[in-house]
């Protein structure tokens, strides 16, 4: 079974061990909360990425998409320092104390960011003892973080970053609930510890689900929701619980810490981005109206694969659709999906994100985001490869909250570049190189420059091509 | 009303007999025959009584001959799907759509999707539209390791999709065989040889069969396979269950075997070159997703090729019954790996064989599907441009010498919500 969504099931009986934190290691951290958190457990398993050295590097001559919908042909790009310094046409200065690449017939975009992942928390190899991605004992469960279950040495981020040029992922709980819990987003570097692969500033995102997952779940065991209508009421009186704690948080006796609330608080507050897994139309507008009831907005419905027939609604609400190039027919949600999805939502001017929900296809972000153009154009609908490439880049980046930092090739940004044999909306094109914070981190030609977890090692096949 | 007219035609058409009969003749496209050579440009295919009938430079095109102007196009042979579940399932997660396994059923081995394969299921018709033609069909596995009987299909639009019905025995050993079998890889390989053994006793006095292992329709289905009249096709991936497989042929000598998924069939590759057993091997698999699958690698096609192998792409267990579709993308990944160093990929021309006429060789029909040498089923189609490149529509479809609709679901879904909001009246009036 390679569908995520459908592990859910699975998941649900299967026994769930997770390494719970205790409290008290967050209680102190609350008083030296950053930015503006209004969280106590904001500072909770703080982020200690740090980049890797790199090089002054420019690449000459290629073929750039800068991920914002522009096209440079005969471009130079370059980066120091871990940051994008100047990017251009052929008549760019080139700083002398750099090295030169020559990117005659090759391509540029930003590293390629994937907005739904279950990298880590569904690794491989897929065996029970690695289901970690559904805390399907309550319907309900926005106190838990997915990056509690982020195994490092998934094999899956090493093949994301060689053959997809993934630089940037998010991480979500599944969808066997209606509350998942905390999404985290990571830069796809590989590390001992979860938290030293955090993106750093970057906010969490809350998982949520509608329709048939949730249903199935909890109706198999004979509690709600086992309808969508049971679904909807579990929800809003949730959030109606969310908003009494809120109100109480604010008053001279605040409450007991409560990590549900803490999440849900800071979703009303803004801070943390609503991910809603939801595939039909009927239902989309549904959690529109849901939200309006309730003062939050959800930035992006995952595997929307009936966008389209509210792409005016969709556009009109500023909500992104994260969704697949032409996935159909596996479950009943699921059965009126169009491979032209993306292209008549981008035709209403709603915001487009191609995502991938699996392992292999994460490999090929830039091969699904070309067939949903291809599917457009054949249609007569209009879009460039500047903005095809914009799907799989700035967009997620934007409805992650991390669009300021990566996701496109803009000076000031970190230096997250992927240098393409070929044109990446092409069949024939693979990544040459990746850098990540201007850290050359995968290089076709260089076996030294390939990562290799640990569950590889010593293994047949250790260190291969892939 | 133009929908409405095209729907009623396509109707009537399944009632009548299929229009073979039409003489067709291509002409001017880029053509490419499918066997492993490369493409001819301004080449002319002829089909007549549903046959191709000549593809090359210097074809003489018949004066009767329906013309059809390809200049600037591709044309090639339909894709022949090495592995799927095209026809058994309508919604997966539906289980009265779906009969890809039958895990109450008493039996096993004589289970036939001859008589589930559905030519009128959505997928069907999406994956028509999209160049496939012809497909090997076969079951899953329910209680017992064997699934029973798959079929060879096409993907027309009239009501009769087998080419080959019992074209092979579907068998899972590795992780599911172990599985089904009742827990470990030795007790596949005793059942397996048991169920052989009692076969073998079935035909001896059928009358007086009585096994603890299996019913005598099972045993029945199992004869063919012993005497190697049918293809034994076997799910198994790691290097050492291939060994083990490899090695049934000293109990059965007469096994025909085919493997399928063999995601580590390049670490043992040239035993199964030198056993001279062909592999529809899965494309893109290069996660150890689980144990038996280590050293999986996309490599994995170009190695076993390189090594001997006779090899063509099968998607087992990857969206098999909806997504075919993918066969033309995998194949142009193969054929990108050649840039890689240290991989192993296939050439353009062989990359599209994996899709043709390897399949069809791989289950013994390579006299009849699979290219457009003269005599085969005129299954064809014809591209805006290189049918493995992503940008690339199908534009024209020939099943058995006869052009199919490309209407679909999907197709209409998307014309309806052209411009989604409602009009005069709602939605559901617009088509």
């Amino acid at each position: 079974m390679k569908w995520k969504d459908l592990l859910a099931v699975a998941a649900a009986g299967a026994l769930v061990t997770g390494c719970a934190a205790t409290a008290a290691e967050t209680e102190t951290a609350s008083a030296s909360a950053s930015g503006s958190s209004k969280s106590s457990a904001k500072a909770a398993f703080p982020s200690t990425y740090k980049r890797y050295p790199s090089d002054n590097v420019v690449i000459t001559g290629a073929t750039i998409f800068d991920g914002e919908g522009q096209q440079i042909d005969n471009g130079v790009i370059f980066m120091s320092a871990g940051e994008i310094v100047s990017i251009g046409g052929p008549d760019t200065a080139i700083p002398t104390d750099s090295t030169i690449i020559d990117g005659t017939g090759k391509y540029v975009t930003p590293g390629i960011i994937d907005i739904h992942s279950h990298l880590g928390d569904y690794p491989t190899p897929s065996v029970p003892a690695h289901s970690d991605g559904n805390e399907a004992t309550s319907p309900v469960t926005p106190e838990v973080w997915a990056e509690h279950s982020v195994w490092p040495q998934d094999p899956g981020f090493s093949r994301a970053l060689a053959n997809g040029g993934i630089t940037s992922l998010q991480i979500l709980p599944g969808s066997a609930n209606l509350f998942g819990g905390r999404a985290v987003t990571l830069k796809n570097v590989p590390a001992r510890t979860v938290q030293a692969m955090k993106f750093p500033g970057a906010p969490y995102g809350m998982k949520m689900a509608c329709g048939e997952n949730p249903k199935r779940v909890y109706g198999g065991r004979n509690r709600k929701p086992s309808t969508r209508m049971g679904s909807l009421s579990l929800t809003r009186q949730t959030w109606i619980n969310a908003q009494d704690y809120r109100k109480k948080s604010k008053g001279a006796k605040p409450p007991k810490r409560d990590l549900a609330m803490e999440t849900l608080v800071a979703v009303l507050d803004g801070d943390i981005l609503v991910h809603n897994h939801c595939y039909r139309a009927d239902e989309l507008n549904q959690i529109i109206d849901m939200s309006k009831e309730f003062g939050y907005k959800v930035t992006a419905f995952h595997h929307a694969v009936e966008s389209y027939k509210i792409a005016d609604i969709l556009a009109k609400e500023d909500i992104c659709s994260a969704i697949w190039a032409d996935w159909w027919g596996f479950k009943m949600e699921a059965y009126d999906a169009i491979p032209e999805n993306a292209a008549l939502l981008q035709q209403a001017g709603a915001c487009v994100v191609i995502h991938s929900d699996d392992e292999n296809q994460i490999q090929r972000l830039n091969q699904e985001a070309s067939k949903a153009l291809a599917d457009g154009r054949a249609m007569g609908i209009e879009i460039s490869d500047a903005q095809a490439i914009q799907w799989i880049t700035y967009n997620p980046a934007k409805a992650m909250g991390i669009s300021d930092q990566t996701g496109s090739l803009k000076p000031g940004k970190m230096a997250d570049v992927v240098l393409w044999n070929g044109n990446p909306l092409s069949v024939y094109a693979r990544p040459e190189k990746v850098w990540i914070d201007g850290a050359m981190l995968y290089d076709a030609n260089d076996p030294g420059r390939r990562p290799v977890s640990d569950f590889e090692l010593g293994q047949p096949g250790e260190g291969d091509v892939k | 009303m133009k929908h409405l007219a095209t729907i009623l035609v396509s109707s009537l058409a399944l009632m009548a007999a299929p229009a073979a009969a039409e003489t067709i003749a291509i002409t001017g496209g880029k053509v490419v025959v499918g066997d492993g050579s490369a493409p001819m440009d301004n080449a002319t295919v002829v089909i007549r009584n549903g046959r191709v009938v000549a593809a090359g430079s210097n074809v003489t095109v018949p004066a009767n001959a329906r013309r059809i102007d390809a200049s600037g196009k591709w044309v090639t042979p339909g894709i022949f799907a090495g592995f799927s579940r095209i026809g058994l399932v309508e919604v997966g997660a539906v289980r009265s759509t779906n009969d890809t396994r039958a895990a109450d059923s008493v039996f096993s081995a004589a289970l036939d999707v001859q008589y589930a394969v559905n030519p009128f299921a959505a997928p069907v018709a999406v994956n028509r539209a999209a160049g496939v033609t012809r497909a090997v069909v076969s079951p899953g596995t329910g209680n017992s390791m064997f699934g029973g009987y798959g079929a060879i299909v096409d993907l027309g639009q009239d009501s009769d999709p087998i080419t080959k019905a019992r074209a092979f025995q579907f068998v899972e050993f590795g992780e599911t065989g172990h599985r089904r079998a009742g827990g470990s890889r030795a007790a596949a390989h005793i059942l397996f040889r048991a169920m052989l053994e009692e076969a073998r006793t079935y035909s001896r006095s059928p009358s007086l069969f009585d096994s603890d292992l299996m019913k005598a329709s099972d045993a029945k289905a199992l004869l063919p396979i012993i005497n190697g009249s049918t293809r034994l096709m076997v799910h198994v991936n790691s290097a050492n269950d291939i060994l083990k497989v490899l090695d049934l042929r000293k109990d059965f000598p007469s096994l025909k075997l085919v493997l399928v998924g063999a995601h580590e069939g390049w670490r043992v590759a040239n035993a199964i070159a030198a056993a001279k057993v062909p592999v529809l091997a899965s494309a893109l698999t290069d996660l150890p997703e689980g144990f038996e699958e280590l050293a999986a690698t996309q490599s994995n096609i170009g190695r076993m090729k390189q090594a001997g192998v006779q090899v063509g792409i099968g998607m087992i267990n990857d969206r098999d019954a909806h997504q075919l579709r993918y066969s033309m993308q995998y194949a142009g990944n193969l054929v990108a790996l050649n840039r890689i160093p240290r991989a192993a990929g296939l050439s353009w021309d062989e990359a599209f064989a994996a899709i043709s006429s390897k399949p069809a060789e791989i289950m013994g029909m390579g006299a009849k599907l699979g290219s457009l040498k003269a005599g085969r089923q005129g299954d064809v189609v014809i591209w805006t441009g290189d049918p493995l490149e992503l940008s690339t529509q199908v534009e024209t479809v020939f099943i058995d010498g006869v052009e199919q609709s490309l209407s679909n679901r999907q197709e209409r879904l998307r014309e309806r919500y052209r411009n989604p909001a409602p009009g005069a009246l709602p939605k559901a009036y617009d088509r």
